[in-house]
């Protein structure tokens, strides 16, 4: 029944935009000229007609591959690097305390303000689009990560080097699932900020990609293609979520969750 | 091995805590316990005595101030490896599975997996939880948990297992379950075991001896009681028999006076 709500306050939604939009169907209230409404906010049967000859032709295909390439590297690189930084400055207060200061501010810095740089170190292809997603991933990473080892339980770690586990071991059995566990927890924010750093990269400065089709049609005021494009973006964010869910879901089967009951 | 070397012996243990304050505390002083080979010895005392700090001064977790550890003679250096240690609070790693848990020990030891495996399986047998093997540590009651803890340490054979007040978590009947599964495992295969509790009741009815530690700060060993109720014994009926009331008023005359001691100290805070 829930379900069903959702889909009428959508659909409720969509006939509003169009309602408010046609320059037929409704006298101008607002502005002058009755095709302005559309001119500014589009028309919805229009953006789903773009929407249904992108993908019926085929010509938005390349375009989101790129996209989802650039989303897929930034994250892996950028979980990569967040685990390996994280673990290193989490058991080395030394190298902890040194950092600390660069690492606050570099994590307070809009680090989007970063793509054109990037756009001159990489170029305009996807690496710096990837760069861009990286920077954003890896603080999420890392500050869980290093989270993750400090609250490493005293008395599991205790237990496992009495039970004989070399400093080796330890990371391997103890600190690392121990920091996936918080990992695992940004996931969802880490596959979005991708997805965000490879769009705003794309918008920024590309040559393909859907931030690349959305800039295009900005350039033309082709306001229908500019929400076919952020509606499309929107329907691969959610699925990307999806995923991710389902992958949590395998990953993290040890987890007590919220309400579940012992079982004997 | 000479009957005379004992498994463990602390001699003289003084640990002093300094806080990053400067403030100094100093839980045990001049504390000596000597445990023989295959003699079940529990340590009472009132809360806050120091009876853990002990403990983790045995296995090589906290290097004490003063004094000197020997395990069957040779001083100890890091940690200790043939002990065993059960802890109070949960120690299973919450992302392995109970087997995965009770194989731990051998995997850090580079046994083959599926040695590892055989061993482990027999072990959960041993402690009752064959079916659960594959059972995450959230998916089992505390007492179950409390198991697989054991099979953990036991699978690895220590020669001297020590246990801080393992059971103390747990409810009264559960408590007796295990505290006789103990015993019974114990029996087959006689080890070395400190068991500290702050219950006189269980100390009594699980021990070759007792120890009674002073209230802390400066906590020091008071008394020393020979329990010799024959054995195997039952822990929830050995607590009717004469014998056991007449140890248990002795002992307790020993530490009433400290755990008031203790009482009032918390009561100042």
């Amino acid at each position: 029944m829930l379900r069903v709500w959702q889909a009428l306050l959508f659909l409720g939604f969509l006939a509003f935009w169009h309602a408010a939009t046609s320059p037929t169907l409704l006298p101008p209230i607002y502005f002058d000229d009755p095709n302005k409404a559309a001119f500014f906010f589009g028309e919805p049967l229009r953006v789903f007609e773009r929407i249904w000859i992108w993908f019926s032709s085929g010509s938005i295909y390349p375009h989101l591959g790129v996209t989802l390439l650039e989303t897929m590297l930034a994250f892996v690189v950028g979980t990569a690097l967040g685990l390996g930084v994280g673990l290193w400055l989490a058991l080395s207060p030394t190298a902890s305390a040194l950092f600390d200061p660069y690492i606050k501010a570099v994590n307070s810095m809009p680090r989007v303000i970063l793509a054109p740089i990037f756009g001159v170190w990489f170029g305009l292809g996807i690496a710096s689009k990837v760069a861009l997603g990286v920077t954003l991933v890896f603080f999420i990473v890392f500050f869980n990560v290093y989270q993750g080892v400090r609250e490493v339980s005293h008395t599991v770690l205790a237990n496992a080097r009495i039970l004989g586990a070399s400093e080796r071991q330890l990371l391997r059995h103890v600190y690392l699932p121990s920091a996936m566990s918080w990992v695992f927890a940004s996931l969802h924010n880490s596959v979005g900020l991708a997805f965000v750093g490879a769009v705003v990269g794309e918008y920024l400065g590309s040559s393909q990609g859907v931030g690349y089709l959305i800039l295009q049609a900005e350039g033309t005021f082709d306001i229908n293609s500019v929400f076919a494009g952020i509606l499309v973006l929107t329907a691969f964010a959610l699925l990307l979520d999806w995923a991710v869910t389902l992958a949590e879901r395998r990953l993290l089967v040890w987890q007590p969750k919220s309400g579940e009951t012992e079982k004997l | 091995m000479p009957a005379a070397v004992p498994a463990i012996a602390l001699e003289d243990i003084t640990v002093t805590f300094v806080s990053p304050g400067g403030g100094r505390y100093t839980a045990l002083r001049d504390t000596t316990l000597r445990v023989a080979a295959g003699e079940f010895v529990s340590v009472v005392g009132p809360t806050g005595c120091g009876k853990s700090t002990l403990l983790n001064v045995a296995v090589g977790l906290l290097q004490p101030s003063a004094g000197r550890i020997r395990v069957f003679g040779e001083p100890l250096e890091g940690l200790n490896r043939k002990a065993g240690y059960l802890f109070q609070t949960e120690a299973l790693m919450p992302w392995r599975t109970a087997l995965e848990n009770v194989t731990a020990g051998l995997e850090f030891r580079h046994t083959g997996r599926q040695e590892a495996r055989r061993q482990a399986e027999s072990w959960l047998q041993r402690v009752g939880l064959g079916g659960f093997g594959a059972r995450y540590p959230h998916q089992l009651s505390g007492g179950m948990r409390k198991r697989v803890a054991l099979a953990q340490t036991l699978i690895l054979d220590p020669q001297i297992i020590l246990m801080d007040e393992p059971f103390s978590a747990l409810d009264i009947q559960t408590r007796q379950l295990m505290e006789n599964e103990l015993l019974e495992l114990w029996s087959a295969n006689r080890k070395s075991v400190v068991f500290i509790t702050h219950d006189l009741e269980e100390a009594i009815s699980l021990s070759d001896r007792v120890v009674v530690l002073s209230a802390g700060p400066q906590a020091h060993p008071i008394g020393e009681f020979a329990i010799d109720l024959p054995r195997p014994r039952d822990v929830a009926e050995i607590r009717l028999t004469p014998r056991f009331i007449e140890l248990h008023t002795l002992i307790w005359r020993a530490m009433k006076e400290e755990v008031l001691k203790s009482y009032a100290q918390q009561q100042r805070q």
